[in-house]
C-alpha cells in the first residue's frame, strides 16, 4: 500500500520536478558553509515553497544553533539534517482514519469555497470503495449553484448512493437523513460534503456546528473525522483557516488537494507545527483515485525530489 | 481585508514614533518588518525584496519636515511604492463597435471563475450591454448546470451545448450572440493547472478560435508563493488582458495582488468580495494601497456614501452633529443611513485607523436592530432629550422594545459619550485624531455589553482632565 501511493505522489509531484527540490540541489552543494548567504537562499526556498516565515525561521534557527555547538559541520549532508527536521516536524502525522467499531463512520469534509470538497468526497468515496467498505454520500452543500449535482453525478461515476434534498434546502435536514440512512442501510462509511465557507462568516461557520450535532445524535460519536480540504496553493491564510474551522468542528485532520501543480503545500509544516493537525490525504491528481494517504516521510522525500540523487 | 498587514504595518510605524528624525538604522528595522509582513501576506519573495530595495532607496536621505513626523514619512514612501506596483489600472472594460466584445475567463480549479462569470455578467449589464454567458466548462461535472444556475439569478443568457469540444461551443457561443441580440459573450472554461500542457492548450485552442478582445485570469487571493508561476504561465499562453482576484471577502491579506501584477504587468481589473451577484469591485491601486497600510478605504466610503445618503440630510445632519441639539432621534436616522450602505463591519473596515482598532470589536447587526428597536420605544421629548429617562421611563421603553432596562441605561450613556466624541472629533488631526478617536470609539458600549470597566475607568479619567482644566 505505502509503497503503491509513494511512487503515484513522486510521480505527480514530479510533473514539474518540483522548484524546491531544484532549488535545494544547488543549495547544498557538499562541503558549502552555513554562511549568511547560505542561510539566506534556505530561507528563500523555504519561504517560496509557501511553509511561512514563522516555520522557516524556526527551522533556520533550529540549523544555526546546531551548527554553532558543532552538532554538524559543513561536510554532513545538510539536506538531510533539514529533511530530517520537516519529518520530524510532521511527524505523527500520518494516522489513517479512525473507523467506527460500531455502526457507520462518519467523515465530515469541510473548508473554504474551491478547494476541491466536492472531488475529496468523490475520491475519498473511490479509495474505500476499493478497500471493500461501503460508502455513503450526504450533498450537505445545498448552497452553491449545482454542488449537490456535480456530487451525483460523482456518485454515479463513483458507483455510491447519496443523500440529497433539493438545493436551498436546510444541510442539517440533509445531514439527518443521511445519518439515519447510513444506520438503516448498515453503512460503512458516510462521507458528508458541505458548503464552502470563508472562515471569517461566522454565521455559516455556526452552520457546521450544527450538522455536527445532527449526525451525533444520530450516530454516537459521529462525525469521526472532520477533514479540512485546503488547496495546496494556499499561502499564509491557511493557517487562519486552520484555526477557526477546528474552533468550530474540532478538525481532525487535512485533505491537501491539488498539490499536483507547482505549489509545495508547505503550508501543512506550519500548520502541523503551530495547530498540530496532521495531513491525512493527498490530492494530486484529477482522476477519481488520485488520491492517497498520507505519509510524512515519504511527502518530504517527494518534496526534496527523493534526496538519494543530491550532490 | 489586509487586516493582519496593516496591523503588522502599524507596529512599525508605532514602532518609528518619536524618533526625531529617519536614520539609516530605524530604516533598516522597519524595512525587515515590512519585509516579514509581506511575506507573511503571501507577497512572494522576490516581489518583497524588490519593493523593499525601492523603499528603502526611497525613503533614505528624505528630509523630515518639521511638521511631519518619521511614520507619516514613512508611510508615505511605503503607499506610494504600493500604488506604483499595483498600478495603474482602468478598471473599464473597453466595448468594441461593431460587437460583439468577447471575454475569456480562465484561471486554477477553485479560483471561482463560475461564480465571477455572473457577478461580472451582472456589472456589464449595469453598464447597459446584454452579456451571453456561454458554458465550455465540460470537464468538472455540473459546472454547466451551475453556470446555468448563475445566468438565471443575474437574468443573463446562457449558452450551453452540454458536454462537447469546448472550442467549438466557444465559437458557436460567439456566434449566437448576435442572434440573441447580446453585445457581450463570456466564456467561461475549465479550471486547469498550468502546467497541465493538454488543458492549457485547449485554452489557447477557444482564445485562437473565438479571438477573445478581453482575457481576464481569475485568481484566489488566498494564493501563496505559487501565485507568481501560475500567473506567468497563463499570460505566457494566453496574453491576458487583466486579472480579477476572488475571494477578498475572507480574512486573507492578499499579496498575491501585489505579486500577479509584478510579475505580469498585467492589471487588476476587478475585486470579487462576497458570494452575492453584486460583491463585484473595481480594482484601485491607490483604495488597495490605503487598506493595506491601515489608513482606510477613504475613497470608497466616500463613494459608498454618496451612493446611499441623501446629499441634503447630510448637510443637515452635519450641521446637528457640530451643535448640541444632536438627540436620539438623529441618532436612529443615522443609523438607518448607514445600514444603507452596507454591513456595518465593511463599513469601520473603511475607515482610516479603524481596521486594527475595530478588529476584536463584534459587530453584531442584531444588536443594531435592538438598539434601533430601544430609540423606537422612546417618546419624542425623550429622543430629543435623553437625561429625562428616569427608571420609570427606562422601564417602560424596555418592555416596548423587549430589552432590560439596564440596556436602556447602557444606550443612553454610550450615547452621551458619542456625543461627548463627535465634539473631540471636530478638528481632529489626521493621524494622531483619529487613531484616538478610533481607540475611543472602541470602547463605546453601543455595541454590546462588554468592556464597561474600561469605559468608565476612561469617563473618569476624561472627568478629572476637565475638571482640572
Amino acid at each position: 500500500m505505502a509503497f503503491k501511493w509513494l511512487s503515484r505522489l513522486t510521480e505527480g509531484l514530479t510533473k514539474t520536478r518540483s522548484k524546491l527540490a531544484d532549488g535545494v540541489r544547488n543549495l547544498f552543494r557538499i562541503g558549502r558553509k552555513v554562511d549568511a548567504q547560505f542561510l539566506e537562499e534556505l530561507e528563500e526556498t523555504l519561504i517560496l515553497g509557501d511553509v511561512g516565515v514563522e516555520a522557516t525561521r524556526r527551522i533556520v534557527e533550529d540549523l544555526k544553533t546546531r551548527y554553532r555547538d558543532r552538532e554538524i559541520t559543513a561536510q554532513d549532508n545538510l539536506l538531510e539534517v533539514i529533511k530530517n527536521d520537516l519529518k520530524e516536524s510532521l511527524r505523527g502525522a500520518d494516522k489513517p482514519i479512525t473507523f467506527n467499531p460500531s455502526g457507520p463512520t462518519v467523515v465530515m469534509i469541510v473548508g473554504v469555497n474551491g478547494t476541491g470538497k466536492t472531488t475529496a468526497v468523490a475520491r475519498l468515496a473511490r479509495l474505500f470503495v476499493d478497500e471493500g467498505k461501503s460508502v455513503l454520500l450526504a450533498a450537505c452543500d445545498t448552497f452553491r449553484a449545482a454542488a449537490d449535482e456535480q456530487l451525483a453525478i460523482w456518485s454515479r461515476r463513483v458507483g455510491v448512493d447519496i443523500v440529497r434534498h433539493r438545493v436551498g434546502a436546510d444541510p442539517g435536514a440533509v445531514a439527518f437523513d443521511a445519518a439515519q440512512a447510513a444506520v438503516a442501510r448498515k453503512i460503512d462509511l458516510l462521507l458528508v460534503d458541505t458548503a464552502g465557507r470563508l472562515h471569517t462568516q461566522e454565521n455559516l461557520m455556526r452552520e457546521l456546528g450544527k450538522i455536527r450535532k445532527v449526525l451525533a445524535k444520530q450516530i454516537p460519536g459521529a462525525p469521526h473525522e472532520v477533514l479540512l480540504v485546503l488547496d495546496a496553493t494556499t499561502g499564509q491564510n491557511a493557517i487562519v483557516q486552520a484555526e477557526q474551522f477546528r474552533a468550530a468542528t474540532d478538525v481532525t485532520g487535512i485533505f491537501l488537494a491539488k498539490l499536483d501543480g507547482t505549489a509545495k503545500g508547505g503550508i501543512v509544516v506550519a500548520i502541523k507545527q503551530k495547530l498540530g493537525i496532521p495531513v491525512k490525504f493527498v490530492g494530486i491528481g484529477e482522476k477519481a483515485d488520485d488520491v492517497v494517504p498520507f505519509d510524512a516521510g515519504a511527502f518530504i522525500d517527494a518534496l526534496f525530489g527523493n534526496g538519494g540523487d543530491v550532490g | 481585508m489586509f487586516e493582519s498587514l496593516s496591523e503588522k504595518l502599524g507596529g512599525v510605524f508605532r514602532g518609528l514614533t518619536g524618533r526625531g528624525r529617519l536614520t539609516e538604522g530605524n530604516i533598516g528595522e522597519a524595512c525587515e518588518a515590512v519585509r516579514t509582513a509581506l511575506l507573511e501576506a503571501d507577497v512572494n519573495f522576490q516581489v518583497a525584496r524588490d519593493f523593499i530595495d525601492q523603499v528603502r532607496d526611497k525613503a533614505i536621505g528624505l528630509e523630515v519636515l518639521k511638521t511631519l513626523r518619521p511614520d507619516q514619512v514613512f508611510v508615505k514612501v511605503i503607499h506610494d511604492e504600493l500604488v506604483r506596483l499595483m498600478g495603474p489600472v482602468d478598471p473599464k472594460i473597453p466595448f468594441k463597435v461593431p460587437p460583439p466584445t468577447v471575454i475569456m475567463m480562465a484561471g486554477l480549479q477553485g479560483s471561482g471563475k463560475t461564480t465571477t462569470c455572473g457577478k461580472l455578467a451582472r456589472y456589464i449589464m449595469e453598464k447597459g450591454h446584454r452579456p451571453l454567458l456561454v458554458a465550455c466548462d465540460c470537464h468538472r461535472p455540473a459546472a454547466i448546470e451551475q453556470l446555468m444556475i448563475v445566468g438565471a439569478g443575474v437574468n443573463a443568457p446562457v449558452f450551453s451545448e452540454g458536454i462537447g469540444d469546448p472550442v467549438r461551443i466557444a465559437k458557436h457561443g460567439v456566434k449566437a450572440a448576435a442572434e440573441q441580440n447580446c453585445d457581450v459573450v463570456i466564456v467561461d472554461t475549465a479550471g486547469r493547472l498550468h502546467i497541465d500542457q493538454a488543458m492549457m492548450q485547449e485554452a489557447k485552442d477557444i482564445a485562437r478560435t473565438v479571438k477573445p478582445d478581453q482575457i481576464y485570469l481569475v485568481c484566489d487571493a488566498m494564493t501563496g508563493q505559487d501565485a507568481v508561476t501560475s500567473a506567468k504561465e497563463f499570460n505566457a499562453a494566453l496574453e491576458l488582458s487583466g486579472v480579477i482576484l476572488t475571494k477578498l471577502d475572507g480574512d486573507a491579506r492578499g499579496g498575491a495582488a501585489l505579486s500577479v501584477k509584478a510579475v505580469t504587468g498585467k492589471p487588476i481589473k476587478f475585486l470579487g468580495v462576497g458570494e452575492k451577484m453584486d460583491r463585484l469591485e473595481e480594482f484601485h491601486p491607490e483604495r488597495m494601497a490605503s487598506r493595506i497600510l491601515g489608513m482606510g478605504d477613504v475613497v470608497s466610503l466616500v463613494e459608498k456614501a454618496h451612493a446611499a445618503v441623501d446629499q441634503q440630510e447630510a448637510a443637515r445632519m452635519q450641521e446637528k452633529l457640530r451643535s448640541a441639539d444632536f438627540g436620539l432621534d438623529d441618532f436612529l436616522n443615522q443609523i438607518k443611513q448607514m445600514r444603507k450602505m452596507g454591513p456595518l463591519k465593511d463599513l469601520l473596515a473603511m475607515v482610516p485607523g479603524m481596521g486594527s482598532a475595530m478588529k476584536d470589536l463584534p459587530v453584531d447587526e442584531h444588536e443594531l436592530d435592538q438598539t434601533e428597536a430601544i430609540i423606537h420605544s422612546m417618546t419624542a421629548k425623550e429622543r430629543s432629550n435623553p437625561d429625562l429617562i428616569d427608571a420609570s421611563r427606562r422601564r417602560r421603553v424596555a418592555r416596548g422594545s423587549g430589552v432590560d432596562p439596564q440596556d436602556v441605561a447602557s444606550l443612553v450613556k454610550s450615547f452621551g459619550q458619542v456625543k461627548e466624541l463627535v465634539r473631540q472629533m471636530k478638528g481632529a488631526g489626521m493621524f494622531s485624531g483619529r487613531a484616538d478617536a478610533a481607540r475611543q470609539m472602541s470602547q463605546i458600549n453601543l455595541f454590546g455589553p462588554q468592556r464597561k470597566k474600561r469605559m468608565r475607568s476612561e469617563r473618569k479619567r476624561k472627568d478629572r482632565k476637565r475638571r482640572s482644566r
